[in-house]
Order: C-alpha cells, then sequence, then structure tokens
C-alpha cells in the first residue's frame, strides 16, 4: 500500500504545494460536506459512514453529531496499540434501562460507533504511528486530523433482528471512511518513545469476524456489544463541557433510567493502568474485557473450560489447570497459569506470543501488548499455591 | 521424510489426465512443500464475501485451482455448503498466513465441507466449533512440508458439534490431532485416511461414536479415544471397528503440555480416561510400543493435578475383541518402557498386543472386583494382556490375561441419519 502522500504527490502535483508543509491536514481539501444528523438506518449496508450522521468530518476534524455521546471504558481491549474513539446515541425519546452484570439491553435503533486511530509519528509518513497510549486526542467534543490516522470505524446497529456490525475504512486520503465488509490487512509501523520502529500488519476485521468476539453466547451466536456494561461504563469522563460520571452523564441526557444514585454501589472495573488499584483488579479487569467474551461458560471458548470472567476461580481460571487443545499455544507449558510462575503458565505464553496460532486473544490484534504482559506476569507471579 | 511415497505417487499420476485443461494443479511429491509461485491470491476476498453473504442452502463451489489465502476464511450463516473438484484439485493453501487461529472457522448448523484440500494453515486446519448436522467428505487436510512440530494442532475440528459426520477424508502431518472429534455427540467417523499426525484420529469427551473404515498409519497413536477434565462434557461410547491401524511409530512431534505429547510413539489404539469403548474386527499391526494401550490421565502425566480430584480419571467399560493384531510392542518408545520390556520379555521380544496401565477406581469396587460392566475385557484367547501397575510404580507388572477373559453388552450403532442417507 502507497501512503496517501506518495499517491497525491505522484498523481496531483498541483496539490502539492498545499500540502508541503502541513502533515496531515487533507481532510480540509475537499469542499465541507453538509452535516448529516444522527439516525437509525434500519436496513442494508449504507455505503459511507458518513450517511449514519454518528460521527463525521468537518473542519478539520471528526466531529459527533448532536446528541451522539463520546465514551470510554474503565479497561479497554488492546488492539495493537490504536486509540478508540467510542460513541452512542439512540433513537430521540429511546433509552436503556440500568442493570448491572450483563451488557446494556438497548433499545431499537441504538447505534453504537468505535473509531480506530493512530497519532502519528512528527515527520513521519502515514504509514508510521505512534506507540502512545497516555495522551488524549479527543478533546471538547472532537478529534482533530492535524497528527492523527483514521484506520476504520465500526458501527453496531440493534435492529429488528438484532444486533448488526458494519465496518467502515478510512481512506488514505483522510476524507471518507466506505463500506468493507471483507476486512483488510494494513500495513503499519509502531513507532516507541525512543524513536524505534517496527513493522506490524494491523488486521481490519470482516463481518464474520466481529462475530468472532461480539457473538459472546456460542448456544445462540447472536451479535451483542461488549464494553457498554456497568461495570466498564462506571468512570469519569472528560466531556465538551466538564467531566462528569459517563452513568450519570448518559443518565442526564435521557439515555439511561434507573442507574442507582449513588454510583460507589455500582460495579466498577479498575483501570488496568491504575496503580492505586490493587493488582488483582487490574489483572481481572485487564482479563474481563480482553478475554471473557469468548472464556465464559457460554462463550464460544468454554471449549477450554477456562473462564476469564471476574468471578471466575480455581481450575476453570486456569490455575494448575492442563490445557486442552491449545496446540502450539502451550509453548510446552502444562499449565494455564502456575501460581508464582509466570514463565510456566501458558495464559503469559498466549499473551507473549504474536503468533497467529499461538497468541491469544486469536484475533484482534498483531502486536504484543508489552504493559499488559508485564501486568499480567506480576499478577501470576503473586499469587500464592503449586500445582505439585 | 520416509513417506508413504507409494500411494501419493500413484494419485498424482492420475492428476494430469484429468486437469490438462485449464488451471492444472502441479504434480508434488508427498512431503514436497506446496509451490504457491503461481497460485491465486485474488480469490480470498471472493471467497470470503460469498461466505458473508451466503443464505441458508446455498452450495458455494471453488474450481479446481490452487488458491493461497493469507487469513482465515469463517463462515456464521447455517445451511451452507462448500464444494471443491476433488482433494487434489481445489486446493486452498495457508502457507503466508498472517491472521486467524484456523484455515477456516466455521460456526454453523447444517454445515457440509467436500472435495477439496486445507493446505499449510498456521494453526487449524478447518475448526467447526458448536452446530448440528455437519459433514466434511472427501477433504484433504495436510502440512505439504512433512511433519513438523510447528505445523498447525488439528487437520480437521469439530467441537461442541452434534450429528458429525466425517468421510473418505485424508489429515497428513498434524501436530496434534489429525481427525479431532471434541465434546461432539453423535458421530461418524469412517473411510479417511490419517498418516504422519502426532494423532491419526481422536475422539475426545464425546459421546457416541462410530470410528470405523479408517486407515491410520505413521502416527505417533493411530486412534485415540480420550477423556479431559475441566470440560462441559465428559465422553462415553465408542466403538472402534474395522480399521487398519499399522505402523504407528512416528516420532511424537507434539508440542510439549498438550494431552497427545504424552502418547508413546508407536501406539495403535489407545483408550485414555474414556468409558464404554469397544474395540473390534480391527486389523492392527507393527505398533512398536503396542498395539492397544489401556490407560488413566495418571499416566498421561497429570497425576499430581488438582483437577482429577473431581474427574473420573479410570477407563471402564473397555472391550477388546474380534482384532486380528500382528507384530507391535517391539520397541517401545521411552527409556522406561523400553526396560520394562526387556525386563519382563528380554531384547528381542515384545510387549503384548494390550497395555493396561493398572488404574482401578477402589472406590467402585464391590467386593474386592469392579461391577461386570465397568470391566475391562480382553475376551479372545491368544490376545495376551500386559497389566504395569501403574498404581505401584511398575512394582509388579505382569501379564494376567485371564483376569479380562470377559464380555460386555455390544453397544448399538451410532443412529445418523446424515450417515445413512450418504449410504457407505
Amino acid at each position: 500500500m502507497r501512503s496517501g502522500l506518495a499517491v497525491l504527490s505522484a498523481g496531483m502535483l498541483t496539490l502539492l504545494g498545499a500540502l508541503a508543509g502541513c502533515s496531515g491536514d487533507a481532510a480540509e481539501q475537499p469542499a465541507q460536506l453538509p452535516m448529516i444528523a444522527a439516525n437509525y438506518i434500519a436496513e442494508g449496508n449504507p455505503e459511507t459512514l458518513r450517511e449514519w450522521g454518528q460521527v463525521q468530518l468537518s473542519g478539520g476534524a471528526l466531529v459527533l453529531s448532536d446528541d451522539v455521546v463520546p465514551y470510554d471504558l474503565n479497561t479497554p481491549l488492546f488492539t495493537d496499540y490504536a486509540h478508540k474513539l467510542r460513541t452512542i446515541w439512540m433513537p430521540e425519546g429511546s433509552s436503556v434501562n440500568y442493570r448491572t452484570g450483563e451488557v446494556l439491553d438497548f433499545p431499537l435503533g441504538t447505534v453504537i460507533t468505535k473509531t480506530f486511530y493512530y497519532p502519528l509519528k512528527d515527520g513521519g509518513d502515514e504509514s508510521q504511528v505512534l506507540r502512545d497510549s497516555s495522551s488524549e486526542f479527543f478533546q471538547g467534543g472532537k478529534l482533530p486530523l492535524g497528527n492523527v490516522r483514521l484506520i476504520e470505524t465500526r458501527v453496531l446497529v440493534l435492529r429488528d433482528a438484532g444486533w448488526e456490525a458494519i465496518p467502515y475504512r478510512w481512506n488514505e486520503e483522510q476524507t471518507e471512511a466506505s463500506l468493507n465488509r471483507i476486512g483488510g490487512i494494513i500495513p503499519l509501523s509502531l513507532v516507541n518513545e525512543d524513536g524505534e520502529a517496527a513493522a506490524f500488519d494491523y488486521v481490519m476485521p470482516n463481518v464474520n469476524e466481529c462475530a468472532s468476539c461480539h457473538a459472546s453466547d456460542s448456544n445462540s451466536k447472536a451479535i451483542w456489544p461488549i464494553g457498554p456494561k456497568a461495570r466498564h461504563l462506571n468512570r469519569h469522563f472528560a466531556y465538551d463541557d466538564g467531566t462528569q460520571n459517563q452513568l450519570t452523564h448518559l443518565s442526564d441526557v435521557g439515555f439511561l433510567k434507573g442507574a442507582p444514585d449513588d454510583l460507589s454501589a455500582a460495579p466498577k472495573n479498575a483501570l488496568w493502568g491504575d496503580l492505586d488499584a490493587s493488582l488483582n483488579s487490574r489483572a481481572r479487569a485487564y482479563l474481563d474485557i480482553n478475554c471473557s467474551h469468548c472464556h465464559s461458560p457460554i462463550g464460544p471458548a468454554d471449549t477450554s473450560g477456562l473462564s476469564l470472567l471476574p468471578d471466575a476461580s480455581g481450575a476453570a481460571l486456569g490455575k494448575c489447570k492442563v490445557p486442552i487443545a491449545a496446540g502450539a499455544g502451550t509453548g510446552n507449558r502444562r499449565w494455564g497459569i502456575h501460581p508464582g510462575h509466570p514463565d510456566q503458565s501458558i495464559l503469559i505464553y498466549r499473551m507473549e506470543s504474536d503468533e497467529a496460532d499461538k497468541m491469544m486473544p486469536e484475533i484482534g490484534r498483531s502486536t504484543v501488548h508489552e504493559e499488559g504482559v508485564a501486568l499480567l506476569t506480576d499478577w501470576v507471579k503473586s499469587m500464592e499455591g503449586d500445582c505439585g | 521424510m520416509p513417506f508413504g511415497l507409494l500411494k501419493r505417487a500413484a494419485l498424482a499420476v492420475l492428476v494430469p489426465l484429468t486437469l490438462a485443461a485449464c488451471s492444472a494443479v502441479p504434480e508434488r511429491a508427498q512431503g514436497e512443500l506446496r509451490d504457491l509461485s503461481e497460485a491465486n491470491t485474488e480469490y480470498q476476498a471472493t471467497l470470503q464475501e460469498q461466505l458473508i453473504d451466503a443464505k441458508p442452502g446455498d452450495v458455494i463451489t471453488i474450481p479446481t485451482g490452487v488458491y493461497a489465502l493469507d487469513r482465515m476464511i469463517t463462515l456464521n450463516v447455517d445451511g451452507v455448503t462448500i464444494r471443491g473438484e476433488g482433494a487434489d484439485k481445489t486446493i486452498l493453501n495457508w502457507q503466508n498466513q498472517k491472521a486467524g487461529a484456523e484455515g477456516l472457522s466455521v460456526k454453523a448448523n447444517d454445515f457440509t465441507l467436500e472435495n477439496l484440500a486445507i493446505e499449510d494453515t498456521t494453526g487449524d486446519g478447518l475448526k467447526v466449533n458448536g452446530g448440528i448436522n455437519i459433514v466434511i467428505r472427501g477433504v484433504r487436510v495436510e502440512w505439504t512440508g512433512g511433519y513438523k512440530t510447528e505445523n498447525g494442532a488439528y487437520g480437521l475440528y469439530p467441537v461442541q458439534t452434534e450429528n458429525v459426520l466425517i468421510e473418505d477424508s485424508i489429515a497428513i502431518g498434524a501436530s496434534d490431532a489429525g481427525i479431532y472429534v471434541g465434546q461432539s455427540k453423535n458421530i461418524v467417523v469412517r473411510n479417511n485416511r490419517a498418516e504422519y499426525n502426532v494423532a491419526g484420529i481422536e475422539i475426545e469427551n464425546s459421546v457416541n461414536a462410530d470410528v470405523y473404515g479408517n486407515t491410520a498409519i505413521n502416527n505417533t497413536g493411530g486412534i485415540l479415544v480420550f477423556n479431559m477434565p475441566n470440560l462441559p462434557q465428559r465422553g462415553y461410547g465408542t466403538r472402534i471397528y474395522d480399521n487398519d491401524v499399522n505402523e504407528n511409530n512416528t516420532e511424537n512431534f507434539g508440542h510439549e503440555g498438550t494431552p497427545v505429547a504424552s502418547v508413546p510413539a508407536g501406539t495403535g489404539i489407545i483408550v485414555n480416561s474414556n468409558d464404554d469403548v469397544e474395540i473390534f474386527g480391527n486389523r492392527v499391526a507393527d505398533n512398536n510400543t503396542a498395539n492397544v494401550i489401556i490407560s488413566s490421565l495418571f499416566s498421561a502425566g497429570y497425576a499430581d493435578d488438582e483437577q482429577a480430584e473431581n474427574f473420573d480419571p479410570y477407563p471402564e467399560g473397555i472391550w477388546v475383541y474380534n482384532n486380528t493384531f500382528s507384530g507391535g510392542g517391539e520397541s517401545p518408545d521411552g527409556l522406561e518402557l523400553k526396560a520394562l520390556k526387556t525386563m519382563l520379555f528380554g531384547p528381542t521380544g515384545a510387549f503384548p498386543d494390550v497395555l493396561f496401565d493398572g488404574h482401578v477406581d477402589p472406590a467402585k469396587m464391590v467386593g474386592g472386583k469392579l461391577p461386570d460392566a465397568l470391566r475391562i475385557c480382553v475376551s479372545d484367547e491368544g490376545v495376551d494382556v500386559l497389566n504395569i501397575d501403574g498404581p505401584n510404580g511398575n512394582e509388579e507388572p505382569r501379564v494376567e490375561s485371564d483376569a479380562y477373559r470377559c464380555k460386555l453388552t455390544p453397544r448399538k450403532p451410532v443412529e445418523l441419519a446424515l450417515a445413512e442417507a450418504a449410504g457407505s
């Protein structure tokens, strides 16, 4: 794949002057398209993301339409260090009832989007993205595109027949996100804080692969969102009019009914990087959001007998548990978790791998989340007991 | 690598005659890595889109040709058939796979896959996770570079399925099991060929399986019936009959830590921790450790694991009869078994046809004996049983064939409409 700038310089020399010196302001070139209000599209696969009216380009930024609410999760899924802008919207007058435990039971027409993007290396080309998890790029209700590359936006919509996943891929000019149901491989280079670059393939899932994670009940095989559970949402967010708890905010705007006034009573996963939280709560939050949509007693990975839900324990959690069908994924290790011995635990081996037949999760990453591995390594090291 | 060259060479000669016109699949000797220099790399996008848009009842046909794929292909729609033009004609090859733990991943009911080849996947070849009425017919799954630890784990891998037919298929080179049916119910595995896998054919934690008419040759272990702990379903009820299980003497090239890594090279048929298994009418020859092994999880290296406490590791209700045994047992795998063989039978002697690790559940004993239905029966005179006395650290290994001269109630055949419809 050629970079956007390379394409332009080859074919559109006259534009070169306009682009020189700026770093990625390409979004300002096309005429400003009229804004589309957030809407529910009851059937079909719209060809462009814009038609949904949830997030769209305006003034060199990705902006949210009126009534579209951004949110974060306490501990998010790792996706090759990509940043994610999550939004939720419901048709006018609709709301969802609060509940603990399961994903909120949203009303018909709910649209959730997740935009995957990376900050770009200064002076680099569009394939050189930063491994920077700390900075916030979405601010004041918009995501300025100045030094950011948009990769893809995934739409989850609740229609009559259930949730559907519809993926859109951003073009290299960063002017449009088009329907892409068969996914793709996008070669990128991850640049660390020392300026060292490591090439990797960003894999955009196809529609079926969306179900690999989102069909978290292997009997019904129905697609559900994963993040919007009370325990993931119960945190603060910097809205453009101030910082507020997300559950409170969703209640204030009318999307959420019945949330407890006192949110200290609501379940709350730890932020995996929050050193004020206990090691155990951070590790379990990490396993919850990264693994438990498959590794639960009803998930597609129940074939392994391993559950990584917050309430799992003992052999079900992997302690002294022998693998079933891990193949090369055992790394020649005998137990899922050998307490006190991360270097003898299959769970750690599979997190440390980036090879398709060995790594976990099976899809959704091509790189190793080194900070996540460090967290889980410390957690296993802290465990007491022995497998004999 | 001493692959079964003769048989494969004979097949390869036929191919060019039928394909001369167009998109011929080049000849390839077994053990020679598939050449993808002329392969079609565009087709995978077409195939994936067809599978996304498939409707129940659709038959998706893949023409003759060699197709290179670099991602897992997925199907989530019920009632779909994927059909090639032959296991040596329609070749899907994942040698350059970049993403996905399987080649073809299916989560659907009423699924049929037939007449094509799945080659060189990074992980498993075909995985069908959940689903009722699954047919796999005339499929070849192979790691073309020969058997290696780096090969993918499973060839054909239905798991948590119900009503499963695997027939006329070939599995070669899997670093775990060539044909593996896990946690499933109502299973027929017939007329397949499995070679140079760690486990040729494996039935694990499954209920009601008939395994017949297959050839398992040159694997580490030919046919396995296993139960593993911590799974939602305990397995029982397998009939293994009319199979050829020969020369399964390939070194164990499985990954340490996997259950099959404990299988000694030279194992013909092995029952581990499973119950109600009938082994009859098979031709079992020249498996160097033993033609038949009956064992518990304790012998698979897991004796010290805590989960064994809530798991029944004892093989019970096992009946071996009317088989034709020849050779085997002369050169067992591993120092301990080698030493045991030499001690008991001398340097030129051989283990008897049936090896039992001797683990019996003390809690189920009534008056010092197991109830009849739980016994291990080897009913034919002349077929000897060696109890290696596992519970006592092999202190008193003994040939005690008379203790196993009993019969069990024959199991009923698996009733599977899919198999009856297909004939045999």
